[in-house]
């Protein structure tokens, strides 16, 4: 490990003085820091069962984009099933019927078999990935963006704006998360995968606030902010320059394990048939289609949720990857 | 110890109002007139639909609707539904909880069952394979939502063995067996997300309690160590147990709405979706506030208890 890479050393086994300094200078102090962090050295620093985790979400996020961009930009020529089309209804440009069946086993043609109107199941998944991607983004944007700026300020300026935030943080937080979710998406007539990502996204707010906030009250007391209070530096600059820079990787790790909930919220509420709707395919309402036929077919509702799970679990586990190697680190400061 | 209780029970208060604020807010904001929903496929004159509006205030302003529900809310009464008429809100409420405290109760019970012996397994054999074991089992059993562990439990014992029904619910009081029956496979649905919890709760604590000094002084006089687990460590661990298990009751009365969708259960869960579906605005409302309302009566409850008995809490 080379010097600029400062070791992860375990929090039972602090590390000398001069090392804590010398690390508090380099975080806070902006431009000088020499300390890079590539997303190769966290991968190669992960345990094994972290790199199948992240090498999953990878998957994921690829074969999300893949369906996508297959969709609205090359008009389905790439290799990939239309993920609506009944491969055994009537093809209007052919004029032919299709070949395909309800309920077929995995073949090469369709390689996790077709659900009960014979869609194509693999890239119905692929599909239905894109759905969880684009709401767990844009979930943990808003909760890094906007939560993590509330949560940063008030903790640095405590006060009457602190006080009343705060509150109205709690108000939301009162509610049982899916049940403050049903009654919002109910207000909705459409509800397409905009509406939903910003309901979801609004309600995200609140827990991020609620971390940032805990690091900022932290990071507030430190040397380095005092230092910067002393010699006399805007509070906004104290702000952007000292706070939230070292508020924000706490945050990121954080997104990751959120983003977990995330993607089961909105899998219980595509299985309720509340979120987007069809024929938008999504994990949860291929899930609640294919459970009709679960006596004849028990592999259609297992795949979807097997993708559902494991991607739960892989963030899960880069997510706890993320934040112990965040506190080990924070720890130093 | 007064003055922490009745802080407490201010803040209580104001965050109640600010809930029944919040939700009475969103279900205005329902699109649509009221009256759609009220009449139906019944004939609509002017007059019938003046008349109804009259005797809903439908007209008034915002502000005024509020505090005339919430007036009739403080005692007791959420209205009426529209779309099933004459059905008292607060009436289907009773009518559903205890089918959902049922549910919820039996899933806390299930999953302390099976928490406590696994968090003592891994806090025990740390860093063992048995703790690697029931780690990992915790984790996997965590990232399962509840919805999908339903329906392979369903498939495994209603369909391939047909040991218990797949849907539907018998009341407690048609007798204790068909109804255990109908209740176990949603209630060990929901278990499952909280044992993980649970266990996780446990092996921590008890990790950080077998470093204690009386843990050494206790193996120090020879007691074994299987008396030492159960006599000695698991005690402290009890309070923050104690703490989360209050706090996920609360979360459950409204987390039970997929599982009780999945499992036709006829609790609350499932009567907020099919008013949601229905678009029965003062349905949703009510229970959307009933349920909030319990949950954060419940946190707060915990928190009081917690104050009662652990000094340290109550003098600080």
């Amino acid at each position: 490990m080379s010097t600029t890479d400062s070791a992860p050393h375990t929090p039972d086994f602090p590390s000398d003085r001069v090392n804590r300094v010398s690390t508090a200078v380099q975080v806070g102090g902006g431009p000088g820091r020499s300390r890079s962090i590539t997303p190769w050295k966290v991968f190669r620093e992960m345990p094994i069962m972290v790199k199948v985790s992240a090498l999953w979400l990878l998957f994921i996020v690829a074969g999300a984009i893949y369906a996508k961009l297959d969709v609205t930009v090359f008009n389905g020529s790439l290799p990939l099933q239309d993920p609506n089309l009944q491969t055994n209804g009537f093809n209007a440009a052919t004029g032919e019927f299709g070949t395909g069946e309800p309920l077929e086993p995995i073949s090469s043609s369709h390689w996790l078999g077709t659900d009960a109107i014979a869609r194509d199941t693999f890239s119905r998944i692929l599909h239905g990935a894109w759905v969880s991607l684009v709401v767990a983004s844009v979930a943990a944007a808003f909760g890094v963006i906007v939560g993590g700026f509330l949560g940063s300020l008030v903790g640095f300026v405590r006060g009457r704006t602190e006080t009343v935030t705060m509150s109205m943080i709690d108000v939301i937080l009162a509610f049982p998360a899916l049940v403050l979710l049903l009654a919002m998406v109910s207000i909705f007539e459409v509800r397409d995968l905009f509406v939903i990502s910003v309901v979801i996204g609004f309600l995200s707010i609140p827990s991020y606030t609620r971390v940032a906030r805990a690091n900022s009250l932290a990071i507030s007391n430190r040397e380095f902010v005092m230092a910067a209070r002393a010699i006399g530096t805007k509070p906004r600059t104290i702000l952007f320059r000292e706070i939230i820079p070292n508020v924000l990787p706490t945050l990121m790790s954080y997104a990751m394990v959120a983003a977990a909930f995330v993607v089961v919220v909105e899998g219980s509420l595509s299985f309720l048939g509340l979120s987007v709707q069809l024929p938008t395919s999504t994990w949860g309402n291929m899930i609640n289609q294919a459970r009709r036929d679960i006596k004849v077919d028990v592999s259609q509702v297992l795949w979807p949720s097997i993708a559902l799970s494991v991607t739960v679990l892989s963030l899960n586990q880069v997510g706890d990857f993320l934040q112990k190697r965040r506190a080990v680190k924070g720890s130093s400061l | 110890m007064r003055k922490v209780i009745l802080t407490r029970l201010l803040r209580l208060a104001m965050t109640l109002l600010a809930v029944s604020f919040l939700t009475f807010l969103l279900v205005a904001l329902l699109p649509g007139d009221p009256i759609d929903g009220i009449l139906g496929q019944a004939e609509r004159t002017p007059e019938v639909e003046a008349r109804i509006r009259a005797d809903l205030h439908l007209d008034d302003p915002f502000l005024v609707r509020y505090f005339r529900w919430l007036g009739d809310a403080l005692q007791g009464d959420l209205g009426e539904s529209y779309i099933n008429q004459g059905q008292s809100v607060m009436g289907t409420i009773m009518d559903r909880l205890p089918v959902t405290a049922q549910l919820a109760f039996m899933a806390i019970a299930f999953a302390l069952v099976l928490a406590i012996p696994i968090g003592i397994i891994g806090a025990y054999k740390q860093s063992k394979w048995q703790d690697s074991v029931s780690s990992a089992a915790v984790q996997v059993a965590l990232s399962i939502p509840n919805f999908i562990i339903g329906i392979f439990l369903s498939w495994v014992f209603a369909v391939k063995l047909g040991w218990l029904p797949a849907t539907g619910w018998s009341r407690l009081s048609d007798g204790v067996v068909d109804n255990f029956k109908t209740a176990i496979l949603p209630a060990s649905a929901l278990a499952m997300t909280q044992m993980a919890i649970f266990s996780r709760l446990v092996r921590a604590d008890m990790i950080a309690t077998l470093q204690e000094n009386y843990i050494l002084a206790a193996r120090a006089k020879g007691l074994s160590d299987r008396f030492i687990l159960a006599r000695h460590a698991l005690r402290p661990s009890s309070l923050s147990l104690m703490t989360i298990v209050g706090i996920n009751f609360g979360a459950l009365l409204g987390g039970t709405v997929v599982i009780e969708t999945l499992f036709a259960v006829p609790g609350l869960g499932f009567r907020l979706i099919n008013a949601i579906n229905d678009r029965d605005i003062m349905v949703i409302q009510g229970i959307t506030v009933f349920i909030a309302t319990a949950y954060v009566v419940i946190n707060t409850v915990v928190d009081l208890l917690y104050a009662v008995i652990d000094p340290r809490i109550r003098k600080g």
